[in-house]
Formats: structure tokens, C-alpha cells, sequence
């Protein structure tokens, strides 16, 4: 199984037009609720979605529903104003989830 | 423990026996499925882990300089100078399969394989902090590719994870207890018949010998 996929960048415009210049597909969304009908199509035809910590925040639940399948890696990225803290925070669940305590030390 | 509803009979416990038997290999199975997931997923935790700690860190430099750029600049040049992207990148997916879960392994291919030569605009009207910017972001691409799979793995390994632990829970503390208490109950139940039954028959032989008069001596 090999097919070409899109990357995605979904994100507010200073953040994300930079990565325009690296061949990215890039969309821009102010808000949570703008955001929410671009991710829902990017889904369909990308392979992974780079979203920006603002936006990842007001979307958990629909970001959730993917991360049991395959297809696509929603993966959240600092936006310009730096890091939330939001990616760690996401890979903790992960943690609790699988073995059932946090072991990452804080 | 509550015992199933069944028969007390002699094909019952066959069954049953069989039953407690698969359950027990399963069980066995699942757990050692469940150690070997748990390993794969503490390995690409940690590497999830510092990729992360390593992106974060090299895009907030990317973003330093990419916002002193949007400030030498209008935002109408800016957005003008990066219109037209001179770079595309396409994505193959595999995947590869850790212990029955299928992981994505990506495969990324850029139209311009040199990365000096990016820039999609002249250099008179930008500012140089965007040439470092973009020069700074097509370096660690690379990394948040890689982060994107190991982050997907882990997040995949995670659910698979928690299926399989509650599969061998069930099977440690509900149906194996379960059988084993139907089990107990049957050969106890025909026990107690057997035992019925020999009294009965004792019974019979005396009342039998009483009759031929060999009764009362």
C-alpha cells in the first residue's frame, strides 16, 4: 500500500505561511470554529495534518476522533506566540492511556 | 462468583473443561502480547518525547525570525514573496506492522532537491531574516516528518494497548473464575448423585437379602 498524500498545515495566518515556502499545503484559520470544516476535509485527503496549539486547544474532540486511525496523524505544533505545552500534554494522555499511570516525569 | 447457567452433566464438564483450557492459553497469549506492546510503546514514547522537546525548540527560533521578518516587511510583500511556492513535496505512506498494529512509515519526496535554492522570490524586496527563517524551517522538516510518524505510533500503540489489557482482565477475573466455579459445581452436583445412587443400591441389597430371609442373622 503506497499512495501520495498531502501534508497539511492548519493553522493562524503568521504561523503557517512560512511553511507555504517549503512545499506544504497551507490553510489558514483564525479560530477554533473556522478551523473545525478545514480540518474536517483536509482529513479526507492527508496523510498529516500539522495544527497549531491555539486552534488544537478549542478542537480536542474532533482531533480525538482521529487518533485511533490510521490515516491522518494530527500532529499539534507551537504556533508563533511559542509553545502551550499542548503536544507533551498530548503524549501524557497516551502514557495514562496505555499503561495506566503517568510514568513521564513532569 | 456467579456460576453460568448450565446443565449439571457429565458433557457439560467436558465442554467446560475444554473451554477453561482455551481461555487459559489465550489469556497467556494476550499477556505476552500485552508486555511485548508495552515495550515497543516505552521506546517510541521516549523518542517521541525528545523529538518533541528538539521541534519545539527549533521552530520557535524559526518563528524568531520569521516574525522579524513579517516586521522589516509589509504583509502584502510577505505574502506576495511566498505566493508561488518554487518547492512541493509529495508523501508516500507504508505501513509497517508492530505486533498486529499497523503504523504509517512515511516516505517524502520534494520536487527541488536542493535545499539552498527554496526561496520562491527575488531578493531585493525581502528582508534577509526571511531567507534565514525559511533556511531554518526546511532544516528541521525532516524532524517534524519523523515526529509525525513516531507521534502517530505511539497514539496507535496506546489504544492497542488498552484493548489487550482489558481483554486479559476479563479473562483473568471474570471468565476463568467463572468457569472454574461451573466446573466446581458439576463434579460436585454429580458427585452427589453418585453418591445417592450407591446408597440407593445399598438400600436395595438389604431390603432384597431381608426378603430371602437371610435377614437376621
Amino acid at each position: 500500500m503506497s499512495e501520495s498524500f498531502a501534508i497539511s498545515v492548519l493553522g493562524d495566518r503568521g504561523s503557517v505561511l512560512g511553511f507555504r515556502a517549503i512545499g506544504l499545503d497551507t490553510h489558514f484559520a483564525e479560530t477554533p470554529d473556522e478551523a473545525r470544516p478545514i480540518l474536517k476535509k483536509l482529513a479526507r485527503d492527508s496523510a498529516i495534518i500539522y495544527i497549531t496549539e491555539n486552534l488544537a486547544a478549542g478542537l480536542k474532540s474532533d482531533i480525538d476522533a482521529y487518533t485511533d486511525r490510521v490515516t491522518p496523524a494530527i500532529i499539534t505544533i507551537p504556533g508563533k506566540s511559542g509553545s502551550l505545552g499542548l503536544g507533551m500534554s498530548q503524549l501524557k494522555s497516551a502514557v495514562e492511556r496505555a499503561v495506566g499511570a503517568n510514568i513521564l516525569e513532569t | 462468583m456467579a456460576r453460568l447457567n448450565v446443565n449439571p452433566t457429565r458433557m457439560e464438564l467436558t465442554r467446560l473443561k475444554n473451554r477453561v483450557r482455551t481461555a487459559r492459553r489465550g489469556h497467556k497469549l494476550l499477556k505476552d502480547k500485552r508486555d511485548e506492546l508495552m515495550k515497543q510503546f516505552l521506546d517510541f514514547m521516549r523518542r517521541d518525547r525528545d523529538l518533541r522537546r528538539k521541534t519545539e525548540e527549533a521552530l520557535g527560533r524559526f518563528y524568531g525570525s520569521f516574525n522579524v521578518a513579517s516586521a522589516l516587511m509589509s504583509p502584502e510583500m510577505l505574502e506576495q514573496a511566498l505566493l508561488y511556492p518554487k518547492q512541493s513535496a509529495a508523501l508516500t505512506m507504508k505501513t509497517r506492522n508492530i505486533m498486529s498494529v499497523n503504523v504509517p512509515v512515511y516516505t517524502f519526496k520534494t520536487r527541488n532537491s536542493d535545499p539552498a535554492d527554496i526561496a520562491p522570490y527575488g531578493y531585493a524586496a525581502t528582508s534577509g531574516e526571511l531567507d534565514d527563517a525559511l533556511d531554518a524551517l526546511a532544516e528541521i522538516f525532516g524532524d517534524l516528518l519523523e515526529l509525525a510518524q513516531i507521534e502517530k505510533a505511539v497514539h496507535l500503540l496506546a489504544g492497542e494497548i488498552e484493548k489487550t489489557r482489558r481483554r486479559v482482565n476479563a479473562l483473568e477475573y471474570v471468565m476463568i473464575p467463572q468457569l472454574e466455579e461451573t466446573i466446581r459445581y458439576i463434579s460436585m452436583k454429580l458427585d452427589e448423585n453418585e453418591r445417592g445412587n450407591l446408597t440407593r443400591l445399598m438400600k436395595v441389597k438389604d431390603m432384597m437379602l431381608k426378603q430371602a430371609g437371610y435377614g437376621a442373622e
